[in-house]
């Protein structure tokens, strides 16, 4: 599976051009938008433009579809269980809200991976910085986004070392169970470990200074991407206001 | 100058202190190292002389620490950070994990100073300079070896033209290429007028760069001198600090019944070998 930023193919395409900020609304409406649309038409159109059209620009259209399949699988095979053999009503009831239910999960998933495979974690800090953010919440922002992969090589490293010393991770399901716990605790510590000498590190380096700090590698931002971030946020008001109030949507 | 006045600290949590009493100073232009054995409060000392002990681990500090004849025991860390910076043992866990390039990770530090622009961009190219390493500005800091790790580290805390350079083991793991790169650097650094406070425990890495040693034992500074003066003391040996190997080789002779002085006969250079026939 892909979780990693995946660079850009040629030169940079008209997606990764764009400032972080603006990838990061795409992303955060696109999901939040697909929770407050109903049916099934409306997600899928959202998918189109907000997902598949950015995802194409940049080159990476089939990682975005593989991953954000890989992603959503595990809850659209249960959502997909529980609305069809266990529905309250009839079969066809029990299959159209599945189908809702899927095409949501999928888009919200598409849109993340969307963000996560075009958005360089520096760059998403390095934008935020600029727009005014605090480092504090910059970095928390991004060793949430960083942490993945880095736990995910802790925890191959910790593997090797305990197999080296006769760790048996192969087998029956309880030796398994007793592999994780011996590969998860020291993981989970040493990662703990690690963040408390980052902060050391970032302290002794001015990171918590307060007022401003020069961002050497300013985002490109312009003012129809701030029309743009503003006019999405306004979107999406008013949908929810439209969703609560019981108006009828569009599709 | 770096200055400590009768300085005491404990842990937070801790029944008893860790330093009681120590003084010493740390002067500019000059590598001042601490050698002790392990739990004997270098690194406490380190954290100290950083300032992230109190301000950012807690515990309880009593006594003067002072920069310049300026009282710095009250000052904020980020404020003490633009004159004292501290490098750690583990080169990977430094850094900033927010920079993509080796240049981006040295001019994080000036970039939070919040200085101009084109003052970060010269410094982080002169401090790469220093260190020696230009040819990598453009790599991943995270993909480097432990060595070059160190030196980014290294330049990225020059970046800050620090008054004060405070370095805990800096060379602990490194292969022997690393050590020389990294101790290089930390001369060439005190040659520029800063302050080099250095813990190490290779005894004989820190006396190749050092000027002066303090013994560090139980917390308390108990010698302090020239690198000679402190490592030739049997006290030094006997409290577990690794001898310079010229000292290890005078140990073994005067144990064997044999003169040291032999030593000091030896020809220094040797006559190069005659040319086979």
């Amino acid at each position: 599976m892909t979780l990693l930023y995946i660079p850009e193919r040629r030169a940079a395409t008209p997606w990764h051009r764009l400032d972080p900020l603006t990838r990061l609304t795409v992303g955060v409406a696109t999901m939040l938008a697909a929770v407050l649309l109903g049916g099934v038409i409306c997600p899928l159109l959202l998918a189109s433009v907000a997902v598949v059209l950015p995802a194409a620009l940049a080159g990476v259209l089939r990682d975005v579809l593989r991953t954000g399949l890989l992603l959503a699988l595990p809850l659209a095979v249960s959502v997909v269980i529980v609305n069809v053999l266990f529905a309250t009503g009839t079969t066809e009831q029990g299959i159209a809200i599945a189908a809702e239910v899927v095409v949501r999960v999928l888009t919200m998933a598409a849109a993340a991976v969307l963000f996560y495979a075009t958005t360089r974690p520096s760059e998403l800090v390095a934008s935020l910085q600029y727009h005014g953010a605090s480092p504090r919440l910059t970095f928390v922002i991004h060793n949430g986004v960083a942490m993945i992969p880095r736990l995910a090589e802790r925890a191959r490293e910790v593997t090797a070392a305990q197999r080296a010393r006769g760790l048996d991770t192969e087998g029956s399901w309880p030796r398994r169970a007793r592999g994780v716990l011996a590969v998860a605790a020291p993981t989970v510590l040493g990662a703990v470990r690690e963040v408390e000498a980052r902060t050391l590190a970032l302290e002794t380096r001015a990171f918590a200074r307060p007022g401003s700090r020069t961002v050497l590698w300013p985002p490109h931002d312009t003012a129809g991407q701030r029309v743009a971030r503003w006019g999405i946020l306004v979107a999406l008001l008013v949908l929810f206001v439209a969703r609560i109030s019981g108006a009828p949507l569009p599709c | 100058m770096l200055t400590f006045r009768d300085v005491s600290y404990r842990y937070a949590g801790a029944s008893r202190d860790c330093l009681h009493a120590v003084s010493l100073d740390v002067p500019a232009g000059r590598v001042t190292g601490l050698v002790g054995p392990s739990g004997a409060g270098k690194s406490t000392l380190c954290l100290i002389a950083g300032g992230l002990a109190p301000r950012v681990i807690g515990g309880r500090l009593i006594g003067e620490m002072r920069l310049d004849d300026e009282d710095v025991s009250g000052w904020p860390m980020h404020r003490l950070a633009e004159h004292v910076t501290s490098g750690l043992q583990d080169p990977a866990g430094q850094l900033s994990l927010v920079a993509d390039t080796v240049f981006d990770e040295v001019a994080f530090g000036p970039a939070n100073l919040g200085l101009r622009r084109d003052e970060i961009l010269e410094r982080a190219s002169t401090a790469m300079r220093q260190v020696g390493i230009e040819s990598l500005a453009g790599r991943d800091p995270r993909l480097l070896s432990g060595g070059q790790q160190q030196l980014v580290i290294l330049a990225g805390l020059m970046a800050m033209r620090p008054r004060v350079l405070v370095l805990d083991e800096p060379v602990a793991h490194l292969d022997a290429r690393g050590t020389r790169e990294v101790l290089d650097a930390v001369a060439a650094l005190s040659g520029t007028g800063t302050a080099v406070l250095m813990a190490e425990q290779r005894t004989s890495a820190l006396a190749s760069v050092a000027d002066s040693l303090a013994l560090v034992a139980g917390g308390n500074i108990v010698a302090q001198g020239s690198v000679a003066e402190v490592l030739d003391d049997a006290a030094t040996v006997a409290l577990g600090v690794e001898p310079l190997p010229e000292q290890r080789l005078r140990m073994r002779l005067r144990a064997a019944g044999l003169d040291p002085a032999l030593l000091d006969a030896a020809p220094q250079d040797p006559a190069p070998l005659e040319p086979r026939a």
